[in-house]
């Protein structure tokens, strides 16, 4: 089980720090598929990197993460080492270009595994079920990058990344670059691994709320930086409470939609700049609900069981 | 208008490119005035090459393409120019196709001088805001640089490139796949607001629900030849391909969930490649491929 609490993570630049994570508290349980869903720049794959590595221009503010009760050390890249990959594990954003060019698969693996420590030969019967498991003949072991297709060489990097059975796993954006038929093996491979038990609970970050639809068993909205709404995957979609979560997925053309028939509305404006964001709810200056007490920051408080929401007309929208 | 008529691509390929590999097949359909035509398919299917022949960035090896009745493979110096004022393109990645040195309103300069040298300041500036305004930007945003813009208004100032020119047909070649659903949107609506305007556009995509959205008529592709095509309503109400079929059930929708037997069956679409056979009729204004 994952546990985070009041995580704040900044970026540096020249103009002065982004606070693309404003205090983000969440838990994920043992066996959850969690999907995280946002606008670019909403600090989503901030949250999903920062739970694994800090890149040199994050810089960890403040905030506690947890895994399996254990504290998580992520401010500190050394003492991150063992968690990763052994308990922490992501699918990166293009993992199509995470595999070497000039390894064969299986050797690159094995190469990989060595660096930690454990011989290859001893997980290659393991290696080569789980291929199996997702549709990849072990043949694929002996052939370059190259030689797959997009969505062979991201089944490919899940299996890699799930190999040691890691409790966690961050899927960032794994279904983005890929053509429907790809995006549905991908999509299954992920329940797959899960139900099996290759790994404990699973963070999928996505801008694609369909996706999500068919695999999350919750969904963690987040916008600007703050947490807009986390519920079960059915509540978010038939009885979304914030704003925003209701605006986004009515954007969404759906088969059988038409431009002539119902022009869907998209969402006006931007997101604010996270340099300097404005006091009160951040989603103020975009939402159609908006009234004089959004001057004053909406706690994320839970409505129903299982389901949190900022906003201060969350109830009576949830009831209407 | 635009018609591709039986239209094959043939690559060399082999050691010392002795063979010919044929990735398009026979391709072959019409776009009307004020249509959006939908080419759908897979990676691999072809779609993006049958838009990149009718720019003639790519040359056709069989058949021809013609727009108003002119082999536009034939056209050469100011014909070709005439072509291009008629004819544009939009593609995928929105950041690339500026150059994030020069403010973003450069492009509209090389543009003029390319294109509309005749034209007077004042005359030029009617059409450049006319333009901006279609696409729901205003002129100051010229003033930016790339970086400063999201990838939604560099799409819509791209947009306003081609409606400078005042043309008839766009291609559209995957122009949302990057941007955000909530800026999708706004592009996909401002495709179907210039549609009502008159304006034709052949709609690249590999998501069937943004080709259902927009398109009059819907091409789907597989391995460079079409299996089906039809007016949107019949393509996607009684889709007959078992190609179509698994497309449209892998487009994952909202409040329709997989089973867990779907969602983890892996055969799926890739497996009805089938070679050969023709394009029947099925009913009006919807044909399918049948194999012998």
């Amino acid at each position: 089980m994952l546990a985070v609490s009041d995580l704040r993570i900044h970026y540096r630049t020249l103009s002065g720090s982004v606070k693309a994570l404003d205090g983000v508290s969440f838990s994920v349980a043992d066996g959850e598929i969690m999907g995280l869903a946002g606008e670019s720049g909403c600090g989503k794959s901030t949250l999903g990197k920062a739970l694994i590595r800090l890149e040199e221009r994050m810089q960890y503010v403040g905030g506690e993460v947890s895994l399996d009760g254990a504290a998580l050390p992520i401010a500190d890249d050394r003492a991150m080492v063992p968690h990763r990959f052994r308990k922490i594990s992501i699918v990166p954003q293009y993992a199509m270009s995470a595999l070497n060019p000039t390894r064969r698969i299986g050797r690159m693996i094995d190469e990989l595994l060595d660096s930690r420590g454990i011989r290859g030969a001893t997980l290659r019967p393991e290696l080569e079920r789980r291929l199996a498991i997702l549709g990849l003949a072990p043949d694929v072991l002996g052939m370059y990058p190259i030689e797959l297709s997009g969505g062979m060489k991201q089944r490919v990097v899940m299996v890699l990344s799930t190999l040691l059975d890691p409790s966690l796993l961050i899927a960032d954006e794994v279904t983005s670059a890929l053509d429907v038929a790809s995006q549905k093996k991908v999509a299954g491979a992920l329940v797959e691994f899960r139900d099996r038990g290759f790994v404990k609970s699973m963070i999928v970050v996505t801008h694609d709320l369909a996706i999500l639809a068919q695999i999350a068993d919750s969904i963690l909205i987040m916008y600007a930086g703050k947490l807009a709404e986390k519920a079960p995957t059915r509540t978010i979609i038939e009885a979304p409470a914030h704003p925003y979560t209701r605006l986004l997925l009515g954007s969404l053309p759906e088969v059988g939609i038409r431009f002539e028939e119902r022009r869907l509305p998209g969402i006006k404006g931007r997101p604010p700049s996270l340099l300097a964001p404005p006091q009160g709810c951040r989603f103020r200056d975009r939402c159609p609900l908006a009234f004089d007490k959004c001057a004053v920051e909406p706690p994320f408080v839970e409505i129903a069981p299982g389901h949190q929401v900022a906003c201060w007309k969350a109830d009576a929208h949830a009831e209407g | 208008m635009l018609k591709v008529e039986n239209v094959s691509k043939l690559y060399r390929s082999g050691a010392f490119g002795g063979k010919k590999t044929r990735v398009i097949h026979d391709v072959d359909f019409e776009v009307k005035p004020g249509e959006v035509v939908s080419l759908i398919g897979e990676s691999g299917s072809g779609k993006t090459t049958v838009g990149r022949m009718i720019l003639r960035l790519t040359s056709v090896s069989e058949g021809r393409i013609t727009f108003d009745g002119e082999d536009i493979s034939t056209l050469k110096g100011p014909s070709l120019k005439a072509y291009y004022r008629r004819v544009q393109g939009v593609f995928q990645d929105p950041f690339s196709s500026f150059n994030p040195i020069f403010k973003v309103g450069r492009v509209f300069r090389t543009l003029r001088r390319e294109f509309l040298a005749d034209l007077d300041d004042a005359a030029f500036a009617t059409r450049l805001t006319g333009a901006l305004n279609a696409v729901g930007l205003e002129v100051a945003a010229l003033d930016k640089y790339p970086h400063q813009m999201s990838g939604g208004q560099l799409q819509r100032l791209l947009i306003a490139r081609a409606l400078v020119l005042d043309i008839r047909l766009l291609i559209a070649d995957e122009i949302i796949s990057m941007l955000d659903a909530s800026t999708r949107i706004d592009v996909l609506n401002l495709l179907g607001d210039l549609k009502q305007r008159g304006l034709s556009i052949i709609f690249v995509t590999h998501d069937l629900a943004l080709g259902n959205y927009i398109s009059d008529r819907i091409v789907i592709l597989q391995k460079g030849a079409i299996v089906e095509m039809g007016a949107t309503e019949a393509v996607f109400g009684d889709p007959q391909h078992a190609y179509t079929r698994g497309l449209i059930s892998a487009v994952p929708q909202l409040h329709r969930r997989w089973s867990d037997a779907e969602l983890k069956d892996l055969g799926l679409v890739a497996d009805t490649a089938r070679a050969g056979g023709r394009l029947v009729a099925y009913r009006e204004n919807h044909a399918v491929r049948v194999y012998f």
